[in-house]
């Protein structure tokens, strides 16, 4: 009965979203006097459809968590004896699950926008909510025609198959919602970008507007990537944290468009310039969400992380992709001569540092692109299969990289319209200097060699030091008297140190990930209980070996007792876990923190005789890549939070 | 400064950028990518031992052998057999009897040393280009070898 009910209220949602798309259009057609009427129908309308699907997906958890094995999905993806929280996380963990969680959050976001924009100009408004639900009809559509996840079996089976064991685990349980927030997020953007350019309002209102939406939309992006990258390195068991996938690649050119959007905006907010830019920004970050999308569901290019795949539903995705940004595209080519150009600045100015930046980030963008699709295009004109592998983009993406990060605390400070570059650079040389200075201290006390991993090294601390130069001189210090800088620095708005976090997350990121690439040891050892392994002054002593019953899966349990100098620090364990109705085993890593770097324990390949091969590595700042991640959401949603709390200071002024 | 002037550095800037990225992803090209091939394409064809090569194959069932750290078996595309030779981490989901990728390099011996060894997530996984390649062999004679 629940399965219909949630069938029912999917279709409803549908109707809804078709029905609101064609009303929130007529204010283009009509007179000025009807609007109101319009405004108040689509608001409502909105509101509805998310009910609708909220009602729809609610009824999929509390199916999935009473493990009702007569749904085709519950029985291929979950399992009676499972926990409930990854009963629950199975839902999204299948295609049909997550495409409805998918067009969930496509309509909440639509909703929160109907209810809270409203302070958006009537007809504005109205468009955008058009769009915004003409992409929820898209995707409602998709599912009621190909991906119906209510759909029922004929015969009741006793038990289901269980979900894919990877995806049993905390941070994959959660990574998927994130991620969709972040990639569904720009669809605001988009429909506030085609209605830009359907009722000509590009200025910097609508540059206000986008921004906390892409605010929003890039935080739980970057935390949703952050959260894979760290499950793929202590859950597929070899320490990796990026692999260059096309999968992964999928996710980062979104990223990148939206970093590049969120400073763009920035730029047209404060000084008028740069409209169609913007513009156009904003429809292709949302094209590649879709394009992501598309290369994970279809299975077109070979990933490792690719799930759910079905090449048929692939290609109706590809239909939408191609509807929307077809579409968009041409109001872009229609009328992108029509937007003003305001805003006139010199190449040295802030304005002209944050094109720089964009400009960067696009060819990096290009970069990420090729490398994705380029074996697709081999593969059409027949000429030949080819894999795009990391060196390619190691090549590309950094090179160009290295010179927007060198750039970015000096860009970040210098003045807007005309900057006298000399004056910006001089208290940033004493910056340079104390980052030389801590580079050469820790070169001296870890010892460590390689010219290039110090040079990045040095790069990470200067945009360490550089973001807290950043917070500091808009306090004015070296320019007044220290106290009084102090007293400007503590009413500082938000914003500025959501900056700094967001500008200093790079710099950890960077750090971590040039002590990994530089530093990192690994010793690979058969091992019985009783034998010893030794890894960079660090001793692994094999205590004992068990049989452990979980939930739904049985484990092989390694523990070691870590020491050092003799001392012993702590006993971790790593299991080999087989699950039930599953054939594959898969592996738990041990973690040991130390205070630069991270032991990370994996049992390898059980071999014959009692002896199991233990892999252990040394993984310095490993935690720094996601550190740095989660302080640059963080700085994303400080920025969200003090941009809301000024509009109702605003408003409370005004009244 | 000037409209005109202002868009010109741009533009320029702009080009000047998208040339350097071309420029990179061109030399990048050189060795940043691997050429896809079938066990009996390898067999068949005198490669030049210098490319980096990847290739898909389904493991055969009681191939596998572990020396140390050094993991020996066999591929097959259910035409042609090809030993592989592999020094590294193992996924939980490499086994006998499914699909794997792997990259490196093929030596005098036809045998083929790889670096990089890729098993999916899902556990009914057939990399993609095996499974293109075998839709020219009739359906009979891969049930017979199976």
């Amino acid at each position: 009965m629940l399965a219909e009910v949630g069938h029912f209220t999917l279709i409803l949602a549908f109707t809804i979203a078709s029905f609101q798309m064609v009303i929130g259009l007529l204010p283009l057609f009509l007179t000025n006097n009807i609007h109101p009427l319009i405004i108040k129908t689509t608001t409502r309308a909105a509101i509805l459809q998310a009910i609708m699907l909220f009602f729809s997906f609610s009824a999929l958890l509390i199916l999935f968590a009473n493990s009702d094995f007569s749904l085709h999905i519950i029985y291929s993806h979950s399992h009676s004896q499972k926990p409930l929280f990854y009963k629950l996380a199975a839902t999204w963990g299948n295609h049909e699950g997550s495409i409805l969680l998918f067009v969930l959050i496509i309509s909440l976001l639509g909703a929160a926008l109907a209810a809270f924009g409203k302070k958006l100009e009537v007809k504005f408004a109205s468009v955008t909510l058009s769009i915004q639900s003409m992409l929820a009809a898209a995707f409602t559509g998709f599912i009621i025609f190909t991906s119906n996840p209510f759909e029922r079996l004929a015969d009741i089976p006793l038990e289901g198959n269980n979900l894919n064991p990877l995806l049993q685990d905390w941070a994959l349980a959660i990574h998927p919602p994130l991620l969709y927030f972040g990639y569904v997020g720009l669809s605001i953007p988009f429909s506030f970008a085609v209605a830009a350019l359907l009722t000509a309002k590009v200025d910097e209102q609508w540059a206000r507007w986008v921004r906390p939406w892409t605010l929003f939309a890039w935080s739980c992006l970057t935390g949703g990537i952050a959260l894979g990258s760290y499950w793929a390195y202590y859950e597929l068991g070899w320490g990796g944290f990026w692999f260059w996938d096309p999968v992964e690649n999928a996710s980062l050119m979104p990223w990148l468009a939206a970093t590049a959007l969120l400073h763009s905006a920035i730029v047209m907010e404060k000084r008028g310039a740069l409209g169609s830019w913007t513009i156009l920004l904003a429809i292709i970050a949302f094209g590649l969400s879709l394009l992501g999308t598309f290369i994970v569901r279809s299975g077109i290019l070979t990933s490792v992380h690719a799930f759910a795949v079905d090449p048929a539903r692939g290609l109706v995705i590809l239909a939408i992709l191609t509807f929307f940004m077809g579409g968009a595209f041409t109001l872009y080519a229609l009328n992108a001569s029509n937007i003003k150009r305001k805003g006139i600045f010199a190449p040295i100015s802030r304005e002209g540092a944050l094109l720089l930046n964009n400009l960067l980030i696009s060819v990096m963008l290009v970069t990420v692109f090729v490398g994705t699709l380029y074996p697709l295009l081999i593969d059409a004109i027949g000429a030949n299969k080819i894999s795009v592998g990391a060196p390619f983009f190691n090549q590309t993406f950094i090179p160009l990289g290295v010179p927007l990060l060198i750039l970015l605390p000096l860009g970040a400070m210098i003045n807007w319209k005309k900057a006298d570059l000399l004056s910006a650079m001089r208290p940033l040389l004493w910056v340079f200097l104390l980052s030389f200075a801590t580079m050469l201290f820790s070169l001296y006390i870890s010892g460590h060699s390689g010219v290039l991993a110090w040079a990045a090294i040095l790069l990470g601390i200067w945009l360490i030091y550089g973001a807290i130069w950043e917070l500091l001189h808009s306090a004015r210090f070296g320019q007044i008297e220290w106290h009084l800088a102090l007293g400007r620095l503590i009413r500082l708005r938000a914003a500025k140190f959501a900056m700094m976090f967001a500008h200093m997350g790079i710099g950890i990121m960077v750090l971590g990930l040039a002590a990994m690439s530089a530093w990192r040891v690994e010793n690979i050892q058969d091992m019985t209980v009783g034998d010893k392994m030794q890894i960079m002054g660090y001793e692994l002593e094999f205590m004992t070996v068990e049989n452990q019953l979980g939930s739904n899966y049985n484990a092989i349990v390694g523990n070691f007792m870590l020491s050092k100098n003799g001392k012993d620090l702590s006993l971790i364990s790593t299991e080999k876990r087989r699950y039930l109705k599953r054939s594959s085993p898969t592996t738990e890593v041990g973690l040991y923190n130390s205070l630069f770097g991270q032991i990370y324990i994996a049992f390898g390949q059980l071999a014959e005789n009692n002896r199991v091969q233990l892999r252990a590595y040394y993984n310095p700042l490993v935690v720094f890549i996601w550190l740095g991640p989660l302080l640059m959401m963080l700085g994303g949603f400080i920025s969200l939070i003090d941009r809301k709390s000024r509009q109702v200071n605003l408003r409370k002024n005004r009244n | 400064m000037t409209r005109k002037q202002q868009r010109f550095i741009f533009v320029f800037v702009g080009i000047a950028l998208l040339a350097l990225a071309i420029g990179l992803i061109l030399s990048a090209m050189q060795d940043g990518i691997s050429f896809f091939k079938t066990p009996t394409e390898i067999v068949r064809q005198s490669l030049d031992s210098q490319k980096r090569l990847r290739l898909g194959g389904m493991v055969v069932k009681g191939s596998v052998k572990r020396q140390g750290k050094q993991l020996n078996f066999t591929i097959t595309d259910y035409e042609t057999e090809l030993n592989i030779s592999y020094m590294g981490v193992v996924p939980d989901l490499f086994k006998e009897g499914q699909g794997v990728v792997l990259e490196g390099y093929l030596d005098q011996n036809k045998q083929f040393n790889a670096d990089l060894l890729l098993a999916k997530h899902d556990e009914n996984y057939m990399p993609k280009e095996v499974a293109d390649s075998m839709k020219n062999i009739p359906i009979k004679t891969m049930d017979e070898k199976k």
